[in-house]
């Protein structure tokens, strides 16, 4: 069951290798505190998890984010009626994300290609207006589901005195805010990602991969397509469900506006940036974005002024004029464009981008290669699995 | 019974905005094949050529006045608009009516923006699978919204209704019923005129002229139109140009009734993008009929004998609606046989 290739253990390997040193590595670029730390770890699992549906079928949802959300309610839920331990909230996250996949996905896979997505689209959107309207009771509408101090936590009481201020989570008594909490996300992540490593070089993964690249062939040739595509949509789904989990772990509050349908759009745009189909690529994606929205958007013209301060004056102010649209309160803006960009110029995303730029200094500095790799165009293309 | 007419007519209205952005919508698709998830953008750039078009009008000289002081002690400002100075009276008339006069502004920036955004971007990805026209599209409506950002600001832009215009009328006097039973704003009533006007416009363009002709032709068979010699690319890119002065006018005129910021495009994309789907995709006919059939079923659903029964259905009742026609009919209401059935 753990015996993998061994090119995929040393891709883990080196995986790991990176998400655990990110507070070392990160630190110069100034994104080495605890939240955002946790946020990249919480995001890249939600897109690896995306990719299983999207990446592996090229099924295009626009609606997990409905899974975030119900994934973060179930774990508030879980933190309020039963116990602060995140396990168990998870582990609540990931059952009831999962039922909810069930039943979108057994609606929504009745149709493919956009009707696929519109479907998806309806379902995300209908939750987050019952989230804000009907369903208050139980999602505390605008207000968000917070703890309280009158919370029953049964479980917990058992064995201790109701505390006077509001509990943490806390993993047997490690508290899960600080860096400990960013560990805790990041081992999380690297099971998730072995296990999507897994279902990629599984003969599931292979039927997956199929039906992306040709769905009515599959059918032909005497595979009922639909459970495939189901159990795929409820992994993913749950996937994310947990990662809304762990976004109530490190912060214990959920709000409706985690479902809204941009949410969807941002994990789109992840993985879609990283390079869809690849295991790596989404959460680059990821990464990249989380940078920028915490990162990025806190630049401003004073920062671009030190920046820019070798230009001649007159240049300078015209160029920081420029440049501090696309920064600060409108990183949007940068992310719009690059995302146009790399959907026209590399549809593979950034991975496809790496491969090109290495395959290019390969066969540069290795002449021998050439005659073994006869024409460019007959090689393997890293987009040869998008197909369609 | 009442209440019924009254929510009936709001739902028009609505329903009127719906009908003509899912028109522009399906339009595109229709012609083109694209799945453009940046025509709410259009949308709201229509609505800010409005904004535009009053700040244009509104520009004011400033003049300090030598006798009068403000309460600061300062010497007061007195503020004329040019449009005042120049015109006299018939500038506060351009000012009262400002917004219906956008339209003359909106309509060749709109047709600009189309047809550069079709020459730019969209013609590139004619041949691509939906999913990429898809993001594609919706990357550059982001890229649109932060740029309408970046000018106008995050916060809402409300626009005056005319002076005559103001006000309801009393539709129920008119076909004989008692005072004040009916009423309904004058601004809704001429939007959904405007609505019926643009939209007959558009079928009427498309029936009766010979470039309409070309392009339904070019719609059931881009080939063959093409083969007889016909440059049917170029007509299709004007087609994106009235797709995009469509939802342009339809943005224009709605101001007065919801205050446009830069969301309001991703607002009402996801909601004219159900309207297309339960219309049928590339139907026309079917796009008004579902834009109004939604906009009424929703302003029905959010009356309050319904919601007693049905908590919540008003929020979700387009959703609903939507989801049950993809499962029982996926072709939409109007829609052809054979096209985008799966």
């Amino acid at each position: 069951m753990f015996s993998i290739p061994k090119k995929d253990a040393i891709t883990f390997l080196l995986f790991a290798l990176v998400v655990l040193t990110m507070p070392i590595w990160l630190s110069p670029f100034g994104a080495s505190y605890p939240g955002l730390l946790q946020k990249f770890a919480i995001y890249a699992l939600l897109a690896v998890g995306y990719n299983i549906l999207f990446g592996l079928t090229g099924y295009l949802s626009f609606g997990h984010a409905a899974f975030l959300g119900v994934g973060s309610y179930a774990a508030v839920w879980s933190f309020k009626l039963l116990s602060m331990n995140p396990i168990l909230a998870l582990a609540c996250a990931m059952i009831f994300s999962g039922i909810f996949a069930l039943a979108i996905g057994y609606v929504s896979l009745r149709r493919s290609g956009i009707y696929f997505s519109i479907l998806t689209l309806a379902f995300a959107q209908m939750s987050y207006k019952l989230a804000y309207s009907v369903l208050s009771p139980i999602t505390h509408g605008e207000n968000g589901l917070q703890l309280t101090l009158q919370d029953p936590r049964t479980i917990d009481l058992m064995f201790m005195e109701r505390g006077v201020s509001l509990p943490t989570s806390s993993l047997f008594g490690i508290p899960m805010n600080g860096y400990e909490g960013f560990y805790f996300c990041a081992v999380i992540l690297l099971i998730g990602f072995f296990i999507a490593q897994k279902i990629a070089s599984s003969p599931f993964g292979m039927m997956l991969k199929g039906i992306k690249s040709n769905e009515d062939r599959m059918n032909y040739t005497g595979f009922n397509t639909k459970p495939y595509m189901l159990t795929a949509f409820v992994i993913s789904g749950m996937y994310a469900g947990i990662a809304g989990g762990l976004l109530a772990v490190t912060d214990p509050l959920a709000g409706a506006e985690r479902m809204q349908w941009t949410a969807s759009g941002e994990l789109v745009l992840m993985t879609i940036l990283g390079g869809v189909g690849t295991l790596v690529g989404p959460v680059i994606g990821a990464w990249i974005i989380k940078y920028f929205e915490n990162i990025f958007s806190a630049w401003n013209e004073s920062i671009l002024h030190n920046f820019f301060a070798f230009l001649p004056d007159n240049i300078e102010g015209f160029v920081v004029l420029i440049s501090s649209k696309f920064v600060g309160e409108g990183w949007h803006l940068t992310l719009g464009s690059m995302f146009v960009l790399v959907v026209v110029f590399l549809p593979g995303g950034i991975m496809e981008g790496v491969r090109r730029i290495s395959s290019w200094f390969l066969r540069r500095k290795d002449p021998t290669k050439d005659q073994e790799v006869v024409d460019p165009e007959n090689m393997p293309k890293p987009s040869s699995e998008k197909g369609e | 019974m009442d209440a019924v007419i009254l929510q009936v007519l709001n739902g028009l209205d609505k329903g009127g905005a719906y009908a003509l952005i899912a028109l522009g919508l399906t339009l595109v698709f229709g012609t083109l094949g694209v799945v453009n998830f940046a025509h709410g953008a259009l949308f709201m750039i229509g609505a800010f050529c409005a904004v535009t078009f009053r700040k244009i009008l509104t520009l004011e000289k400033v003049v300090l006045s030598e006798t009068e002081l403000s309460p600061w002690g300062t010497p007061l400002e007195i503020r004329t608009p040019f449009a005042q100075q120049w015109f006299g009276d018939f500038g506060n008339v351009l000012l009262d009516y400002s917004v219906p006069l956008s339209i003359l502004l909106a309509i060749p920036v709109m047709l600009l923006i189309g047809i550069v955004m079709e020459r730019g971007l969209i013609k590139h990805f004619y041949k691509r699978p939906h999913a990429e026209q898809i993001l594609v599209t919706f990357g550059l409506a982001i890229v649109l919204q932060e740029i309408v950002k970046a000018f106008f600001g995050a916060n809402p832009n409300p626009q005056p209704i005319p002076q005559v215009f103001m006000g309801a009328a009393d539709l129920g006097v008119m076909v004989g019923m008692a005072e004040h039973v009916i009423t309904y704003p004058k601004w809704r009533l001429v939007y959904l005129f405007f609505s019926l006007g643009v939209i007959g416009a558009v079928f009427a363009f498309l029936r009766f002229t010979t470039f309409g002709m070309v392009v339904r032709a070019g719609m059931s068979d881009r080939e063959t139109v093409s083969m007889l010699g016909i440059n049917i690319d170029r007509r299709f890119t004007i087609m994106f140009g009235i797709a995009a002065v469509v939802a342009g006018v339809a943005g224009v005129m709605y101001t007065p009734i919801l205050p446009p910021d830069y969301t309001l495009g991703m607002d009402f994309l996801v909601l004219t993008f159900i309207v297309v789907v339960v219309g049928g995709m590339g139907s026309l006919p079917g796009a008004v009929l579902a834009g109004f059939t939604l906009g009424v079923v929703q302003s029905l659903a959010s009356m309050t004998e319904v919601k007693d029964i049905i908590p919540g259905i008003d929020q979700v009742i387009i959703y609903l609606v939507a989801v049950i026609i993809l499962l029982v009919r996926p072709r939409g209401l109007l829609g052809k046989r054979g096209v985008m059935e799966n």
